[in-house]
């Protein structure tokens, strides 16, 4: 009897350990080999389309992309991440940079083991260059959100509400930031800490919205945030109303776009900031070019017009 | 003579016996050697070596910079998981273990960086805090009788909201930096965020043993530079709680009042003093777990920690413990939280698809917990 279970208990973990062999195995048949390391918990769903990218562009290259994330956000463990990605020796590492403090030790090392690294999506141009990466491609956050508020004081608004689904992320926060400043008002409690899950920030945002009639605009973060927000501005009747703007783009967002209950979406176009880094890596790899900047993914304002292609790869390419 | 021999023969294989108790069960030196709650968990620990070995030899698991890259995440585990354990064998939860950790770290980064106290200080004030809050976590649960669970989770979301709230107000910011500046020359911090035999290891660079980075500043240096305080921390907890429960008077008491409380206290074993003081163990341990990864990273974020606490409960109940009280081993706990960090890094590892990790983790762990019970019942005979 017992030498029945314990059979079973082997029979089982080699059940597991088999297809997980050969996963691994067909990992390593590929050409070169990089990995793509996000600071986004696993709830993020605007990392499809990094995912996409990194998909269509090891597709094209004929090299193997790895995406890892910290299943909870948790910036600590992503440092881990990173260090278990360096001692896997691939080719090449992509990564944000969204705490300099915690990742650019785990980032150094890589880089001084000779592993190529070029930044995406979160961190500056100058932190890029302090930690040895060969690049920063994404979008200047401040600046975006600089823009962002330029254009809605230019529209009339003086008061603002930010929904910061990410309030860990301080390179996000920037954004509400530039917006703030771009207005020319003080951030003072005009962000909201939403949390990550849709009915809270639903909720949330109701709440505020009572308790501070007198808002004028709502800046949203993400789809993440802009999703149960539209829920809301449609429960509380102040869709179409209120002055709503958002960063980057989802199907939702589109459809919100299209029916004038978001002014205006800012893309950093995601796909560029997962697709052009494979690229990158790869040519510099096989033939040792690499172009000779920061590439600037973002920002693009993307309004009601010209929708058609925006809206036929929303949450896929966009 | 073949008689004779047989006779002798006869008399040699009837010694005189001892009085046999009938109540008393036979068990062999073997079996007794067997009958240990941790040994489901070593088990577990070689089937999980195994396997991993099976499936991501050439992946640079094994290599110097991967051992320490798993044994790094499975330490951290150690740490909470020792405290968990004892808490859980002396009968009670803490699910503030994650939000203590993001706490405790905002509150060195707060005091040293914002406030600009002494490094130690803020460190040892930070040790102070924390375990004031376990001592008030385990009040609350023994005047109110209320159960920890819910005690505790109120705890969760009243330190994380602090946490946030302290973290905004003061610096405007919900990651503090800098504190690897201000910890410069320091004499406490190096206990949580130093390497030991760094020595050792550039001599074993050096000598061309182990990897030593190819470019940069630090060439010619060896990449795994020593062993982090991190895992002496875990070591030192392991050993002590081994000791205290094992060893030790009050360790008969943590197991008396988690086995049965009233029992424990009709004969005298002061339950709500060991559960108060196990309560402000756990908290210890949240509080070291934070300071090694404030000193490490040299910030602190208001989100560190989050589901922590699962982990170290999860560590402990792969280690063998009960979730009910009353039973379970330090050691136990500290091979869960081995199982815990080699399976979480091997597989990444592994190379398996990210959206699929948590299925794999999942059932691996259950594979894990399914095993140690079923080798623990086979051993112990309990039904």
């Amino acid at each position: 009897m017992k030498k029945i279970k314990l059979l079973a208990a082997a029979a089982l973990s080699v059940a597991i350990a088999v297809p997980l062999a050969m996963m691994s195995t067909s990992a390593v048949a590929a050409g070169e080999r990089y990995i793509l390391v996000s600071h986004a918990p696993d709830s993020d769903s605007w990392w499809n389309t990094i995912k996409n990218g990194i998909t269509l562009a090891g597709k094209q290259m004929g090299v193997k992309v790895e995406y890892r994330n910290p299943p909870t956000g948790d910036l600590a463990d992503m440092a881990r991440i990173i260090e278990q990605a360096t001692a896997s020796r691939p080719n090449g590492i992509i990564t944000t940079l969204a705490d300099f403090d915690v990742l650019s030790g785990p980032i150094r090392n890589a880089v001084d083991q000779g592993i190529n690294v070029i930044i995406m999506n979160s961190g500056t141009p100058e932190q890029t260059r302090k930690v040895g990466a060969l690049m920063f491609v994404g979008q200047p956050e401040y600046d975006a959100g600089y823009a962002a508020g330029l254009r809605a004081k230019g529209d009339g608004i003086k008061s603002f509400v930010c929904v910061n689904h990410v309030i860990s992320n301080a390179v996000v926060a920037e954004r509400c930031r530039g917006f703030a400043d771009g207005l020319g008002i003080k951030l003072g409690n005009s962000m909201l800490d939403s949390g990550q899950d849709p009915s809270e920030i639903k909720n949330r945002v109701l709440a505020y919205l009572s308790a501070n009639p007198k808002t004028d605009a709502i800046l949203t973060l993400g789809p993440t945030s802009a999703d149960p927000t539209l829920l809301a501005l449609k429960e509380n009747g102040l869709a179409g109303d209120i002055y709503f703007g958002t960063f980057d783009l989802g199907d939702n967002i589109v459809k919100g776009i299209k029916s004038g209950i978001i002014q205006w979406g800012i893309d950093q176009q995601p796909f560029l900031q997962a697709y052009l880094p494979v690229v990158v890596l790869t040519n510099y790899d096989r033939y040792g070019v690499l172009p000779g900047n920061n590439i600037n993914s973002g920002p693009g304002f993307v309004t009601k017009d010209g929708l058609t292609l925006v809206e036929k790869y929303a949450g896929e390419y966009r | 003579m073949t008689q004779t021999a047989e006779a002798a023969e006869a008399e040699a294989a009837e010694p005189e016996q001892p009085p046999v108790d009938e109540r008393v069960k036979e068990r062999s030196k073997f079996h007794q050697a067997l009958i240990r709650p941790e040994l489901g968990g070593i088990a577990g620990t070689i089937l999980v070596f195994f396997f991993f070995f099976l499936t991501a030899r050439d992946s640079g698991m094994f290599s110097p910079s991967g051992v320490l890259n798993w044994s790094i995440v499975s330490a951290q585990f150690i740490i909470i998981a020792v405290g968990a354990c004892l808490l859980m064998i002396a009968g009670e939860f803490d699910l503030s273990v994650g939000s203590m950790i993001g706490f405790a770290g905002m509150s060195i980064a707060l005091l040293s960086v914002s406030l600009g106290w002494p490094v130690w200080l803020a460190i040892i004030v930070t040790f102070i805090l924390c375990m004031g809050v376990g001592a008030l976590n385990g009040w609350l649960v023994i005047k109110t009788g209320l159960p920890s669970f819910i005690v505790t989770l109120a705890f969760l979301f009243i330190l994380r909201g602090l946490t946030i709230f302290a973290a905004i107000t003061t610096t405007n910011k919900t990651i503090v930096g800098g504190i690897r500046d201000v910890a410069e020359g320091d004499w406490l911090a190096p206990i949580f965020g130093g390497k030991i035999f760094t020595g050792f290891f550039q001599w074993m660079g050096d000598a061309g043993w182990i990897e030593t980075f190819e470019r940069g500043t630090r060439k010619g240096q060896p990449v795994v530079e020593g062993i982090p305080m991190l895992i002496v921390w875990a070591l030192v907890l392991v050993i002590f709680g081994h000791w205290l429960l094992t060893k030790t008077k009050f360790g008969n008491w943590i197991f008396a009042s988690g086995g049965d409380a009233r029992s424990a206290d009709y004969v005298g074993v002061p339950v709500n003093r060991v559960k108060i003081l196990m309560f402000m163990f756990t908290a210890f341990c949240a509080c070291v777990f934070a300071t090694a990864q404030v000193m490490e990273f040299g910030s602190a974020g208001a989100d560190r920690g989050l589901l922590k606490e699962f982990e170290a409960i999860i560590s402990v109940v792969i280690g063998g413990a009960l979730l009910t009280g009353g039973y379970g081993s330090v050691i136990g706990a500290a091979l869960g939280a081995i199982i815990f960090g080699v399976v979480q890094q091997g597989l990444f590892f592994a190379g398996v698809e990210s959206s699929l990790f948590r299925v794999f983790l999942g059932v691996i762990l259950l594979l894990a917990v399914i095993l140690n019970t079923y080798i623990r019942r086979m051993i112990t005979g309990e039904k």
